[in-house]
């Protein structure tokens, strides 16, 4: 993978020495400093042509990431002399040949629209909403472009960089006010103009109804002759948002004829706090503890990723032992979200809670251990840029060894002998939910739902990050694509965890856990066992994506800087998010009872899907 | 076969069921044999990992043992040697606090003059998200994180609003909870003590140099300037060796954390009870917490009425 990339130079004009220039004359009209991701600026009008190229005849099938950058604010140099205010940034990979990305910028003024990229790849759909939600940037020949985060009713667009939040008070932390006048004020006395709301012109709360069309629930056949004489009509069900199987506060808007799906929407954004927002008003830092709270089930490989893209950033490198250590967590991690999910697929079952608390017994131990060397159980902050944040105690290999060799293989075969076989967990799993390989990849979907439709694209081979290259472990595969596969997957993927977990734990070295001390950061005050430095350090100006092979998919952490203490721009491209792409067309033609199951193996947390 | 899946489940269920008993049967005639009692009713147990059956703990009568490590919210340090408060209201742990939940105000002396001493201290803990960079990065071990988790009360202001009050403990408190840790930077300090010592020294020794070579060039201006310089300058060398290799062993032992051997032998000099058992150790730690929670609950209580 590459380093950072340094911020383009201007565009220049086309020159037939830019890529593609002969396949598609006019589509890039700039490049980024040589050493970076292929990364490209291109004209708006020749963007969807330039997509078809690259997916057709590249081979890059597999649109990861669509964000977009506000740059109104950006006070670097390398953006002197350009007036379009937005970026919208694309990142797309080759699940055949794996490798790095093709990395495309689109330079938007305020006023224009850019095309969707939906018609290409239909898996943007719900990041280019979530652009247009957050940014206000349109896109034209979206199918279903209506807000995803945010409610209807939303006055502005909340990542503009001009857009302030309620209890607003700076730009940027640290704040003045807490030192050295700090004297506490209750948040709600404290502020002149009050909370900070404003409302959309004209708005009315007691007269406002939701304007918005539910696209493929509203075109969705109304009537039904399915029974012959009998004259039926579909009805328009909400499934949620307080349901138990849905995993948090969420919402399937269907419409169902009797039991059967023929439409379903997912509604999402109950638990929607501007993550990214927060994130840019943070110091590099202090974003860290942040993203323990996006999938809160995996703090640890959420740390990683983040420490990754900071890490590409900066250009510092990780000591050998904190290297082992971030794979030891972050496996660890992946046998609790799997056992965790095989729980909740049973609870989606109908199996109520006992099965699922059964499933994730063991989870209780490896927290136990996070605990020991973090200090937290779910909010670990464990990972700093650069390492670690403490070294191991003693015993603690031990420990992890006793779990990795004995207990953790035994539970997970319990659950085998249990569930494999159970006539139940295969009556209602068995080609329930398909949806071919290609039709996955076309929806941007990622982890462990891609490999149980049989493609073997797993980023920790693909794209290899940290030391997954020194580990021998398989991808495992199955072709069925169903409720049972995506079961069973996650089964075999912690089983190929704990592989990687007894290599790391026979190979692990003895010596220095963070690189504090020889990277290039401002050298600031510490004590002894926590990091030290590195609380107000600037990155170079520049941007990056890291993305790991996160236990639900592609976690993949976009970040910009424009040479400040603070992230200029930082975004999480959450598998959670945009696996739920595959939602609805997984759903329809099942049963509501099946939705509900589909959902569970989708494997979603909340906190991740709205951020 | 239908049946076969309820049969393999009810199985499961029986093992857990004997397995939970089988584990208590081995303490018998107490399953508290190795806890360690808080009051008529409560105890701390602390779960092996090899742990079979049923792994609820039955709070609050049972908790478990929390590990050293374990981060809930901030407290302050009230240095009982030197009788003061450890915190020189610098700001740090203000500035690098994510959710900017740290508020201080700086003390001043009679002349309005700022003084290194915090006249006011709060954390909203109803904010604070329990990261502990503060207590990372205060370059004083001035903040330290705190075991206590039953925060709970009925308002959220002011009662959560910790003040400088709530939130300072005595060092011995610290010391017992953090044992480790505190070692360590007890090593730390007095290897900064004694660097400082020899730094001291060799400063007045090359003051007196001075004022010797000195007085030689007044006898010999001529020859003074070409013969006194080089040779102050190589004693001034070893002097900065020799304060830079006691540093580098301060950082190097710091960074062992408190493994080493030497370090916890400090650790057991530095304790103001040395090599204690470890459950007698627990007990003291458990104590501590005790009766610092009843305070500050004391405290809580008058601050809402
Ligand atoms: S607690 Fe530490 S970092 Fe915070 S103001 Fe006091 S001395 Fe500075
Ligand atoms: S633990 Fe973190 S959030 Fe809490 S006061 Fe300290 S720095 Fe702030």
């Amino acid at each position: 993978m590459s380093e950072a990339t340094a911020v383009a130079t201007a565009p220049v004009a086309t020159d037939p020495s830019l890529p593609f220039s002969q396949e598609v004359p006019g589509a890039v009209i700039g490049e980024w400093a040589a050493d970076s991701d292929k990364a490209l600026f291109v004209a708006p009008d020749k963007l969807l042509p330039l997509l078809t190229h690259l997916r057709d005849r590249e081979g890059y099938d597999f649109l990861s990431s669509v964000t977009c950058v506000d740059y109104s604010a950006y006070k670097g140099k390398a953006r002197a002399g350009i007036s379009e205010r937005f970026d919208v940034v694309y990142h797309i990979y080759s699940t055949r040949q794996g490798g790095g990305p093709v990395r495309l910028h689109v330079r938007v003024p305020e006023s224009e629209t850019v095309p969707s990229a939906t018609s290409v790849y239909p898996g943007a759909n719900l990041q280019e909403r979530e652009v247009w939600d957050l940014y206000g940037v349109k896109f034209e020949g979206h199918p279903n472009l209506r807000r995803v985060l945010t409610w209807e009713g939303f006055h502005g667009h909340p990542l503009r960089k001009d857009w302030k939040e309620a209890y607003f008070e700076e730009e940027a932390k640290p704040f003045k006010s807490r030192h050295p006048e700090g004297g506490y004020k209750w948040h709600e006395d404290k502020l002149p103009w009050g909370d900070n709301n404003t409302y959309p012109q004209n708005w009315d709360p007691d007269s406002w109804s939701e304007p918005v069309t539910y696209v493929p629930v509203s075109q969705a056949p109304s009537d039904h002759h399915a029974y012959g004489e009998l004259d039926t009509q579909s009805i328009v069900v909400n499934l949620g948002p307080h349901h138990p199987s849905t995993h948090g506060v969420f919402r399937m808007l269907t419409r169902i004829e009797g039991e059967t799906i023929l439409a379903l929407e997912p509604e999402m954004g109950y638990l929607h706090r501007n993550h990214e927002k927060i994130g840019e008003r943070n110091a590099w830092l202090m974003n860290m503890p942040f993203t323990d709270r996006l999938d809160y089930i995996n703090s640890m490989s959420n740390n990683l990723g983040y420490a990754l893209a900071v890490e590409k950033l900066l250009g510092i490198e990780v000591p050998e032992r904190a290297q082992y250590i971030r794979v030891i967590m972050a496996e660890l991690t992946r046998v609790i979200n799997h056992t965790w999910s095989i729980g909740f697929i049973l609870n989606d079952l109908g199996a109520l809670q006992t099965p699922a608390l059964y499933a994730i017994e063991e989870r209780e131990m490896i927290l136990d251990l996070f605990e020991e060397i973090s200090g937290a159980r779910l909010m670990c902050n464990y990972m700093r840029f650069g390492g670690v944040v403490r070294d191991l105690t003693p015993g603690w290999e031990e420990r992890a060894k006793y779990l990795v060799h004995d207990r953790l293989p035994r539970a997970l075969d319990q659950l085998d002998d249990l569930l494999s076989g159970n006539e139940i967990v295969k009556a209602r799993g068995r080609g329930v939910g398909y949806l071919s390989a290609q039709d996955l990849i076309a929806l941007s979907v990622s982890g462990p739902m891609i490999r149980a439709a049989g493609l073997a694209y797993d980023i920790r081979k693909a794209e290899p990050y940290c030391i997954y290259d020194r580990f021998d472990f398989d991808i495992p595969t199955l072709p069925e694509s169903d409720i049972y596969a995506r079961y069973y997957i996650r089964l075999l993927e912690a089983r190929e965890s704990i592989k990687i977990l007894k290599q790391a734990l026979r190979d692990i070295p003895p010596g220095e856990v963070n690189a504090y001390a020889s990277a290039t950061l401002n050298q600031g005050f510490g004590t002894i066992m926590g990091g030290k430095g590195g609380y107000n350090f600037r990155p170079k100006e520049g941007e990056a994506y890291a993305r790991i092979e996160a236990p639900k998919g592609e976690l993949g952490y976009y970040v910009v800087s424009d040479n400040k203490a603070n992230a200029y721009r930082y975004h999480v491209r959450s598998p959670s998010y945009i696996n739920l792409n595959a939602l609805g067309p997984m759903s329809v033609g099942y049963k509501v009872a099946d939705a509900v199951v589909i959902l569970g193996a989708i494997d979603i947390v909340l906190g991740e899907v709205d951020r | 076969m239908f049946g076969t899946g309820l049969l393999k489940g009810l199985g499961i269920t029986l093992k857990h069921f004997t397995d939970t008993f089988t584990d208590d049967r081995q303490k018998v005639p107490s399953r508290y044999q190795d806890s360690i009692q808080l009051d008529k009713n409560r105890r701390i147990i602390e779960q092996p990992i090899t742990q079979e059956g049923l792994l609820t703990i039955q709070y609050p009568e049972e908790r478990r043992l929390l590990p050293e490590r374990f981060r809930y919210i901030p407290m302050l340090i009230w240095d009982t040697e030197a009788n003061e408060d450890r915190c020189t209201a610098c700001g740090i742990c203000a500035k690098v606090c994510p959710p900017q939940c740290i508020w201080i105000v700086r003390d001043k002396d009679e002349n309005g003059k700022p003084v290194t001493r915090p006249a006011e201290f709060y954390i909203d803990v109803a904010v604070c998200m329990s990261c502990s960079f503060c207590t990372e990065f205060c370059p004083f071990d001035a903040i330290k994180m705190n075991h206590d988790y039953e925060l709970a009360v009925y308002d959220r202001y002011p009662q959560l609003v910790y003040s400088k009050e709530e939130l300072t403990v005595p060092l011995e408190y610290y010391a017992a909870l953090w044992p480790t840790q505190f070692a360590a930077e007890q090593q730390k300090r007095k290897e900064e003590a004694e660097a400082e010592r020899i730094r001291n020294e060799e400063k007045k020794r090359a003051a007196e140099e001075k004022a010797r070579a000195k007085a030689a060039g007044e006898a010999a201006p001529a020859a003074a300037e070409g013969g006194a310089k080089p040779k102050r300058s190589a004693e001034e060398l070893a002097a900065m060796k020799a304060a830079a290799a006691a540093k580098a062993a301060a950082r190097k032992s710091g960074e062992e954390g408190g493994e080493s051997a030497a370090v916890a032998e400090a650790a057991a000099e530095a304790m103001a009870a040395p090599a204690v058992s470890e459950a007698d150790a627990k007990k003291a730690r458990l104590e501590e917490m005790k009766r610092q929670a009843a305070e500050k609950a004391k405290a809580r209580k008058e601050s809402g009425a």
